[in-house]
């Protein structure tokens, strides 16, 4: 190519907006990538990242703005036409069929041919023959449904690959990889990178940026935030960048802390509300997730677990809550051993949990905002198995004024309600009644700013209350504000637990992605 | 009032409550419209299909439309007799729909009402064969009710089962288990039970259902009997279980969200489980419309499609144990209406109106339902748009 | 000489089955529940009476058996595809919709409530001994259409595609493949095929009579299921059950097993099948989810 294709970027896009109906996705985002460099697209959760890359990938059509890729205008593009200018995307969740091969996921829809047949050998050599190229190691031949997570990846490369894909986005594709896995990936996308190619990496993690990227765009908010060179750039300047009011939440860190320090000198006397002794829990995989792990809890403590997410604490949390089957060990809450009893009497016993995914655990979305807070606990609202229409009322009425629910219609279906309005629901339930101990898991995500200091000042006043709260973010400045201890979940296990006061993210990263171990 | 959690700042969200509060209120009653709409319009444009094409069909036929619908309704709703037969079809029809609607609130498909029902009348039959002759009415009526629901209960456990422990698709087992249920019941009445000659067990002598008839002349050749009665009390019952009891609120939850469901100490399987025997029971209570009401034995075959008609009523009823009464009417009324005009166009045709109805419903449902979910997501994106502005 | 006329026979009986269930193997493989087959196969009977009466010819037949097929196809295909109806429900209004339409235009046309007149089949009858019914070239479909959706199926790009399509729609979609066409692709080939098994009954008897499929677009169904989606294991499961009927048919009068229990055999087994007690029966991931 000429001189003019050296400097024309391999993607622009300016001023993109999408909505989705109320919600504002991405308002006035721009990306700039050079050819031939790897790209960091950063962001917390929610920033409008996915969104972004969807709008470049032709999942989405944006409401306003424009796309360039390799300098032509490709705006509302579809995806079978990003694919063919060479564009892919790897997603965060996979599109792969399990009950085919690897070779026959990679070439499903574009499928070498031989006469009326699919020519699977020569599938297989191209596929071998990708792999060599880029330093991908698996088996043309394998179900996927038998491959690993980080193995599944490599195909969804593939795929991107074998398409002739010189522009691939990976959407952060190393939420569910272990350290060695990730490692191969950073080799995979430099040879990608010297073979002439052009990576947007969408990640939430600043270890990572700084590792493989050339170039920075930070988002926040649904829109573009800043562009960085990496080179000369520190970890802070992005983080300044990314949350903007993350000052603000180390200072409420430090308030916690110090409540922590004052009520030390009770903490040795104090019995512990949660006593977790070597919990072993299978994934739905039929790996082990939790690995024989112990901890206690004391009552007006903040336990936050750290780490990223897949490591198990999903399963640690479902298996508290009596959702999940414990392999070996106990969990006693008080006095009570919790091994034998039913979510339920869980409940009864003073387990309050917000489940990570509100909208398929934690409300039924078609339920009334007064038929969802009183779900887990219907067995209180009448007598002889009857409801009792008053007091569901009653109750309605008083949660939605003191958590501030809104709108404040208890008849109104809880689909109808912004996200921060649904996780109200869900923590004036689990908080508005008596509990000793709280399990949340995400307590804030996707939830917006104003309910997020709400949310946060629940859990404070809780633990202030004397309660012992389990915290699982993958949010690691809100488990950094909110907790008294910080443990680390990585491999199903807590590689350390560290009083909250004298942990910094810098300090906690190395545990998190199995580092220092 | 609450001495607990922190709030946020009150006076901040004052003037959102204001204004957002004061007009999310103001379009309650549009709300209630949107609901209303989303239950009654998909039947109603379904009506509305199937009238078109009724009247092309029997313009095919070289028939005017309207003589022909006049003639359905003089013979459905014009007399005594033809209001009692589509009461006494109704009546069925009411029991099978709910069966259906019931399952269907807790997710769960059962297509095997047509089993459940044979069975239903067969035990009713089989106990008021051996209860001593002579039996009184206020004893062997019950005993017959519970036998209906308890074989037809039996019938629908063992899909509830297969999927509560195996996981495997109640719709595959219930349809099996039809075709089992009606050849295992051929197989006792032929070699076992029936009448030399004929289809049909023997008559029973104790338990027999009142007809129209016998208290109102006017109805005398209808087939419209007491059983109706039962028909109303289970709709109102279910109605009641459904919305009044703990254990329907589950239900619908486990209809809903099953994971939810679970997370909410609902017992999933065990649901699922008691669900279908309750659906079972239901449409095992309509065969003593045809066995305890009508004939006074079972015969082979009785059950004759109303069993899958059912699905028809619940779903143009909306699972609703009231818009049940309402559809099985309609389902009654094409039912005995295609007798009323089978004089100049075949009957058969509003055995196609039925089947034209239940796909228009069918696939009027989820395009309504998506076209008012977006109304609705109108009107709260409204909300929150006017709560933003009010605090910036 | 007992068994090659049994076998004769069991094929004869396993035709339609073969045909039905190749078509519910397609249809259900790309996502679409196969509860229309009865239905399906009805209208091929009726189809196929029609043109052969009209055409004078079991070829014409044929052609008409696919056009009724179609049709129905398209009420089912805009149902579900379209309009993304609820698939059970959708499939039960499509039996009952045959049923009567059948029964309305055979009073219509034919003026009877119960069958058509006479209509040509194919071959000459009386000619050709015990083998009379290989002169049939629908017998010849039957067998091979199992076989040739094998082929389909695991070596063409189409059935690469459509088995990706079954199993994970929004995999192949974000591929570039149009999933909704693929699925109605898949749907006439079903509609087709189950009309063919329908067109051979009315040939085969030479008239329709009302309800003449009895069952068999259900037993054609119990064979994919017990046959787990599998083709071949399909058709095996189609010879068995047919094998199992004729059975019934030449010991009747022995009352050594009641009828009754012979027939249940196919719908025990696809429970039993279902139910997981000998090696479990795995339905494609995405079966009934157009919704």
């Amino acid at each position: 190519m000429t001189m003019s294709a050296a400097t024309t970027p391999a993607i622009r896009m300016t001023g993109v907006v999408k909505t989705f109906g109320a919600v504002v996705a991405n308002r006035d985002a721009f990306l700039d990538v050079a050819k031939g460099e790897i790209h960091a697209l950063v962001g917390e959760n929610g920033a409008g990242k996915s969104t972004l890359m969807r709008v470049l990938a032709g999942m989405y059509a944006p409401d306003a703005g424009t796309v360039l890729v390799n300098g032509k205008d490709v705006t509302g593009w579809k995806t079978q036409d990003a694919i063919a200018a060479g564009v892919g995307m790897v997603h965060q969740h996979f599109m792969l069929v399990p009950t085919l091969t690897v070779a026959e996921n990679v070439i499903l829809g574009l499928e070498p041919r031989k006469g009326m047949q699919v020519d699977l050998h020569r599938a297989v050599i191209e596929v071998e023959s990708l792999c060599k190229r880029c330093g991908l190691h698996v088996n043309p031949n394998a179900k996927v449904a038998d491959l690993s997570v980080g193995e599944a990846q490599r195909v969804e490369i593939l795929k991107a690959l074998y398409r002739g894909a010189k522009i691939l986005i990976l959407d952060e594709p190393t939420a569910v990889l272990s350290p060695p896995e990730v490692r191969d990936l950073w080799t995979v996308l430099r040879a990608l990178k010297a073979d002439g190619g052009t990576v947007v990496l969408i990640t939430h993690k600043l270890d990572e940026v700084i590792a493989v990227s050339d170039t920075i765009t930070v988002m926040r908010g649904g829109m573009t935030m800043s562009r960085f060179a990496t080179e000369g750039t520190t970890a802070r300047d992005i983080a300044r960048a990314m949350v903007g009011r993350d000052v603000q939440l180390h200072l409420d860190a430090q308030d916690g802390a110090n409540t922590w320090v004052a009520s030390a000198f009770t903490e040795s006397a104090a019995v512990p509300v949660l006593r977790v002794k070597n919990v072993s829990v299978m994934s739905d995989r039929g790996t082990r997730a939790v690995n024989a792990l112990s901890f206690e809890i004391r009552p007006g403590e903040i336990l936050g677990i750290a780490g990223v997410e897949g490591n198990g604490q999903t399963e640690l949390l479902e298996a508290i809550a009596g959702l999940r089957a414990m392999q070996s060990g106990s969990v006693q809450l008080l006095a009570h051993d919790l091994g034998p009893r039913s979510v339920r009497e869980r409940a009864d016993l003073g387990l309050s949990h917000i489940p990570e995914d509100r909208h398929r655990r934690g409300l039924i979305l078609d339920y009334s905002i007064a038929e969802n807070l009183m779900l887990g606990r219907q067995h209180h609202f009448g007598s002889f198995g009857t409801l009792d229409t008053a007091r569901i009322a009653l109750n309605a009425a008083e949660q939605v004024q003191r958590f501030d629910i809104r709108p404040a219609m208890p008849s109104l279906s809880a689909r109808a309600l912004s996200g921060g309005n649904q996780q109200k629901i869900v923590i004036a339930r689990e908080m508005g009644r008596e509990f000793s101990v709280l399990l949340a898991a995400q307590p804030t995500r996707g939830v917006d700013v104003g309910a997020i200091e709400f949310i946060h000042a629940q859990l404070r006043a809780a633990r202030d209350a004397g309660k012992g709260i389990l915290l699982v973010s993958a949010d690691l400045p809100e488990v950094l504000a909110l907790s008294d201890r910080i443990a680390v979940m990585y491999g199903g296990r807590f590689v350390i637990i560290l009083p909250a006061a004298q942990c910094t993210a810098e300090q906690l990263g190395p545990y998190m992605t199995g580092a220092a171990v | 009032m609450s001495a607990g959690p922190a709030t946020p700042p009150r006076e901040q969200q004052r003037a959102m409550q204001s204004t957002g509060e004061v007009r999310a209120m103001a379009e309650l009653p549009a709300r209630a419209g949107i609901g209303l709409a989303g239950g009654v319009l998909p039947p109603l444009v379904a009506l509305a299909i199937a009238a078109v094409v009724g009247d092309l069909l029997i313009l095919s036929f070289g028939e005017a439309p309207s003589s022909v619908f006049r003639l359905l309704v003089e013979g459905t709703w014009g007399n005594a007799y033809g209001i009692g037969q589509v009461l006494y079809k109704a009546t069925t029809l009411a029991c099978t729909g709910l069966a259906f609607a019931l399952a269907g609130r807790a997710g769960l498909f059962n297509v095997g009402a047509e089993g459940q029902l044979a069975a239903g009348g067969f035990g009713a039959a089989l106990l008021g064969m051996m209860l001593p002759a002579g039996t009184p009415a206020l004893i062997a009526v019950p005993l017959c009710l519970l036998a209906a629901m308890l074989a037809g209960a039996g019938v629908g456990a063992v899909p509830g089962a297969l999927r509560a422990k195996f996981g495997a698709s109640e719709v595959i087992v219930t349809i099996m288990l039809n075709f089992i249920v009606l050849a295992f019941l051929n197989w006792i009445v032929s070699s076992k039970l029936h009448v030399p000659e004929t289809l049909h067990t023997p008559p029973i002598v104790a338990g027999m259902m009142p007809r129209f008839a016998d208290s109102f002349a006017a109805f005398r050749g209808s087939a419209a009997n007491f059983t109706i009665v039962f028909a109303l009390l289970a709709a109102v019952v279910s109605w009641w279980y459904l919305f009044r009891t703990r254990s329907g609120y589950e239900l619908r939850a486990v209809g809903l969200q099953p994971d939810a469901a679970e997370y909410g100490g609902v017992r999933v399987p065990r649901v699922r489980v008691v669900t279908m025997c309750l659906s079972g029971a239901l449409a095992g209570l309509g065969g003593m419309n045809f066995v305890l009401g009508y004939k006074g034995y079972y015969e082979e075959g009785f059950a004759g499609g109303a069993g899958f008609l059912g699905i028809a009523v619940a779903l143009v009823g909306r699972n609703h144990p009231f818009g049940i009464l309402g559809a099985a009417l309609l389902f009654a009324t094409l039912s005995q209406g295609g007798l009323a005009v089978n004089a100049i166009v075949p009957k058969q045709l509003t055995d196609i109106l039925t089947a034209v109805v239940i796909l228009a419903v069918a696939t009027a449902v989820p395009e309504v339902q998506k076209q008012l979910r977006a109304a609705a997501a109108n009107v709260t994106a409204a909300f929150y748009r006017d709560a933003q502005k009010g605090v910036s | 000489m007992i068994l090659l006329t049994f076998l004769l026979q069991t094929i004869r009986i396993a035709i339609p089955y073969l045909l039905a269930a190749a078509g519910g193997v397609m249809s259900e493989r790309v996502g679409i529940i196969a509860l229309g087959l009865e239905g399906m196969m009805l209208a091929g009977a009726f189809g196929a009476a029609l043109g052969s009466y009209y055409g004078g010819n079991a070829w014409v037949g044929l052609a008409g058996a696919l056009v009724a097929g179609a049709m129905v196809t398209a009420v089912l295909a805009v149902a579900t595809l379209r309009y993304k109806a609820n698939q059970v429900v959708v499939g039960v209004a499509i039996n009952l919709l045959v049923v009567a339409v059948t029964r309305f235009y055979l009073r219509r046309i034919f003026d009877s409530a119960s069958n058509s007149p006479r209509v040509p089949g194919f071959g000459g009858e009386g000619a050709g001994g015990m083998f009379a019914s290989f002169v049939n070239p629908v017998v010849w479909m039957g067998l091979a259409a199992l076989p040739v959706l094998a082929w389909v199926l695991y070596r063409t790009p189409f059935g690469l595609r459509a088995r990706a399509v079954g199993e994970k729609p929004e995999a192949a979609a974000t591929l570039g493949v149009a999933v909704t066409r693929l699925r109605l692709q898949g749907l006439l080939i079903a509609g087709s095929l189950a009309s063919l098994g329908g067109a051979y009954l009315a040939l085969d008897q030479h008239q329709f009579s009302d309800s003449m499929t009895a069952g068999r677009g259900f037993i054609a169904l119990a064979a994919v299921i017990f046959g787990r989606w599998e083709p071949v294991r399909v058709a095996v499961a189609c010879l068995l059950f047919a094998g199992a009927e004729t059975l019934q048919i030449q010991l009747q009068g022995s009352q050594l097993i009641p009828s009754q229990f012979v027939e249940m055999i196919p719908y025990v087994l696809t429970i039993v099948a279902l139910a997981g007690v000998v090696g479990r029966s795995v339905a494609p991931a995405a079966l009934g989810k157009t919704e």
